[in-house]
């Protein structure tokens, strides 16, 4: 059975730097938005027709979903494998999610270059059932209108609302369920989407197992991501790090990383795709780069005493964050090529627009994150976790 | 507290659906698909293009695209590869002193690009609102730009990179050679075709194309021919069948047969394509990507058939998830309570 433990509002000022900077990342974001829609993609993106999706696919949605794993990896800890001790990471996980999925979701409609047309991946005439993106895009907007529901008791909590809350919570089951279910469905599929463009990826990201690679490293990233947020909001908020609850999670992410990287590299030996590791090439230098980062957990939070030590907790969440953003940029953008090299030569680097909208859209997550955990009971109660 | 017979069902339900990602390919396969019967397309003939560039004028005209200009004085079209206002082109390879045309040594060779209209296309299995479609009778791969919402998702999986997106405005659409159907009713078969001076862009039935081609293959090189221009009428054409199309039907000159490479380019390639290519040189010197006789939409469309085909293993997961989550979701007390179950 599940031990549950209370949260409560962090409190304290809502302006200071980091939301001013936030603030000041957001409104930079919607300048150049305008711009966008109203000169089309061109006018601020570095996008071409060899290089159809930039950063705003790759990072804000393929990427920013994977970061928002968290609520997902710790959800099915606590509530499929009931370890109720995990209980007090729940909502925090959830909520930076919450913000990860949201945005992502709001994310796509910048890159759409019909975008108006967007509601025709919902209406049964236009839906394609074959595409991997009709799959990903029913399954994302379905998970976001899920952990809405997931995490409203929060909302019923902070307004009092009783009532509603039990009558939620007598329910709330199903929407775990749901909720554990459908990441892994997308998760797995924004894998899929590279595999129709077939040997225009490198074949060390193009593989039949890439669903399976994209969802394990998902979860592991998930539980990277809680380290990372626990021990950044511990630091900025001056509270205790929960490393009762961050120790044992620390080995559940290296199993499943292990798992990933036996699979990785299984499906690269019977495919016979080793050798392009060892080509002289931009690919196979960010293979090894990527590979490293998939590894630095173990070095960092391997044995039991180093994970008594948060800063290695910090740095294996960090490394494992930056692993994911690798194998992702890499089957997207590094090992893609457009006409299998035949083209003549397309190059993308993302302009600072780009960038700019992309850093709005984590400083979005960053100010939602602070005036929710300052306003909304979200954290564990401090004085509980002290008491710990 | 959790005992080990619950972790135990966690694992068994949690597991379920990574598990699934690695069922094998034979339950949903998805064989690659193939042309239909009265399939339409172009047969290209590297050897007999002379590269006057009258294809990429005429399917300008016809598409009501606007000129591109690269050059610094902006007086003519002068586009350096397809794009979302230029569904054909020809291009050149060059090599050495490119002294003998159709030489892979000190040569030079023209190769058009445009969209191969595949039998099993993956843009086609890419676009998740079917703004791309195949035609059931022509198979002609055609655009709807009112479904298309702009995810560029066809534009990633063309592996002859053919959908290209207009950039440079607001409303910009996809842009790619749909084979002129929107002029057949008017009795006009594909622009390039119609207004190339030697046959080497030669339109008419797939199947009659590749019949075509394959004679070619099996003449000596440097013979004389006869090779058709323009449109290549069926194998035992009716009448009325014929009187569909404008233009002189018997449009055929003689020719010398060109030194060409044994192989038509898109008579297997990804499952087939309908536009069809015979070189002297090289393909992949020439332009064209190697690709397998399995198409990638057959792969992809197998692993996501095998995963959800029909909901069933979604919803059995759902299901043992539902089932492990109601046993372990205990409704929160008030806060003020707290720790306690």
């Amino acid at each position: 059975m599940s031990a549950h433990h209370p949260a409560a509002p962090v409190g304290g000022k809502l302006l200071n730097t980091a939301t001013l900077v936030s603030g000041l990342l957001v409104a930079a974001m919607l300048a150049i938005l305008f711009v966008r829609f109203i000169f089309g993609l061109g006018a601020v993106t570095n996008l071409n027709d060899g290089y159809p999706w930039g950063i705003w696919v790759v990072f804000d949605v393929v990427i920013g979903s994977a970061f928002a794993c968290g609520g997902f990896s710790v959800a099915m800890l606590v509530y499929i494998f009931n370890r109720g001790e995990y209980h007090p990471l729940v909502r925090p996980a959830l909520l930076a999610s919450l913000f990860g999925y949201t945005l992502a979701g709001v994310g796509v409609i910048f890159d759409l270059g019909r975008w108006w047309n967007f509601w025709h991946i919902f209406w049964p005439g236009h839906a394609n059932p074959n595409s991997v993106m009709f799959e990903v895009a029913l399954c994302i907007s379905a998970y976001i209108l899920v952990m809405w529901i997931e995490f409203s008791p929060v909302f019923l909590e902070k307004w009092g609302l009783k009532a509603e809350k039990k009558k939620l919570e007598r329910v709330l089951f199903f929407f775990i369920a749901l909720g554990t279910l459908l990441p892994m469905m997308h998760q797995s599929s924004l894998g899929t989407l590279l595999v129709v463009m077939g040997p225009q990826v490198n074949p060390l990201w193009q593989t039949p197992v890439v669903p399976l690679l994209y969802l394990l490293s998902a979860i592991a990233i998930g539980y990277g991501v809680v380290l990372f947020e626990t021990c950044v909001a511990s630091s900025a908020y001056r509270r205790q790090i929960e490393m009762h609850l961050l120790q044992p999670m620390a080995r559940v992410m290296l199993g499943v990383l292990a798992v990933f990287v036996v699979v990785r590299f299984g499906d690269m030996i019977a495919r016979g795709a080793l050798g392009h590791a060892f080509a002289f090439s931009l690919e196979a230098l960010f293979f090894w780069l990527e590979t490293i980062c998939f590894l630095l957990p173990f070095a960092l939070a391997g044995r039991a005493a180093d994970r008594r030590n948060p800063a290695r907790l910090f740095l294996a969440g960090v490394a494992l964050m930056l692993a994911g953003v690798l194998l992702r940029v890499n089957g997207f953008l590094i090992g893609y090529d457009t006409g299998v090299g035949v083209d003549h030569g397309w190059n993308y680097f993302p302009s600072i627009a780009e960038m700019l909208v992309t850093m709005g859209m984590f400083a979005i997550e960053v100010l939602g994150y602070i005036v929710i955990t300052r306003r909304f009971p979200v954290l564990p109660r401090a004085e509980a976790s002290a008491a710990h | 507290m959790a005992t080990r017979r619950d972790f135990l069902k966690g694992c068994l339900a949690g597991g379920a659906a990574a598990a699934a990602a690695v069922v094998p390919e034979a339950a949903c396969a998805r064989d690659t698909l193939e042309r239909p019967a009265e399939a339409l397309g172009l047969l290209y003939d590297a050897t007999l293009c002379v590269g006057c560039q009258a294809c990429v004028a005429a399917c300008k005209r016809a598409n009501h695209n606007p000129a591109e200009f690269t050059t610094v004085d902006h007086l003519w079209d002068a586009p350096l590869d397809t794009s979302g206002h230029t569904f054909n082109l020809i291009k050149m390879y060059r090599h050495g002193t490119m002294e003998t045309k159709d030489a892979e040594e000190n040569g030079f060779a023209f190769m058009k690009t445009s969209c191969m209209h595949c039998a099993d296309p993956s843009c086609v299995s890419a676009c998740p609102v079917s703004a791309m479609r195949k035609d059931p009778e022509t198979g002609i791969v055609g655009y709807d730009p009112d479904a298309c919402i702009g995810c560029r998702y066809c534009v990633a999986a063309c592996p002859f990179g053919i959908p290209k997106y207009q950039y440079d405005s607001p409303t910009g659409q996809i842009g790619k050679c749909e084979l002129c159907r929107h002029r057949h009713q008017d009795g006009h078969y594909s622009a390039c075709a119609e207004v190339c001076p030697t046959g080497a862009t030669l339109f008419g039935r797939t199947d009659d194309l590749l019949a075509e081609a394959k004679r070619r293959l099996a003449l000596k090189p440097g013979e004389w021919t006869t090779m058709p221009r323009g449109r290549l009428p069926a194998k035992n054409e009716k009448p009325e069948d014929a009187a569909k199309w404008k233009g002189i039907v018997d449009q055929s000159y003689q020719a010398q047969v060109g030194n060409y490479q044994q192989h038509v380019y898109g008579e297997t390639e990804y499952g087939g394509t309908q536009v069809l290519k015979l070189s002297a040189v090289n393909f992949q010197k020439a332009g064209l990507p190697d690709l397998p006789p399995k198409s990638s939409a057959a792969t992809s469309e197998t692993i996501q058939h095998t995963l959800y085909g029909g909901l069933m293993m979604p919803i059995a997961v759902l299901a043992g998830l539902t089932w492990v989550a109601k046993r372990n979701v205990v409704p929160e007390d008030d806060d003020k309570k707290g720790g306690q179950p």
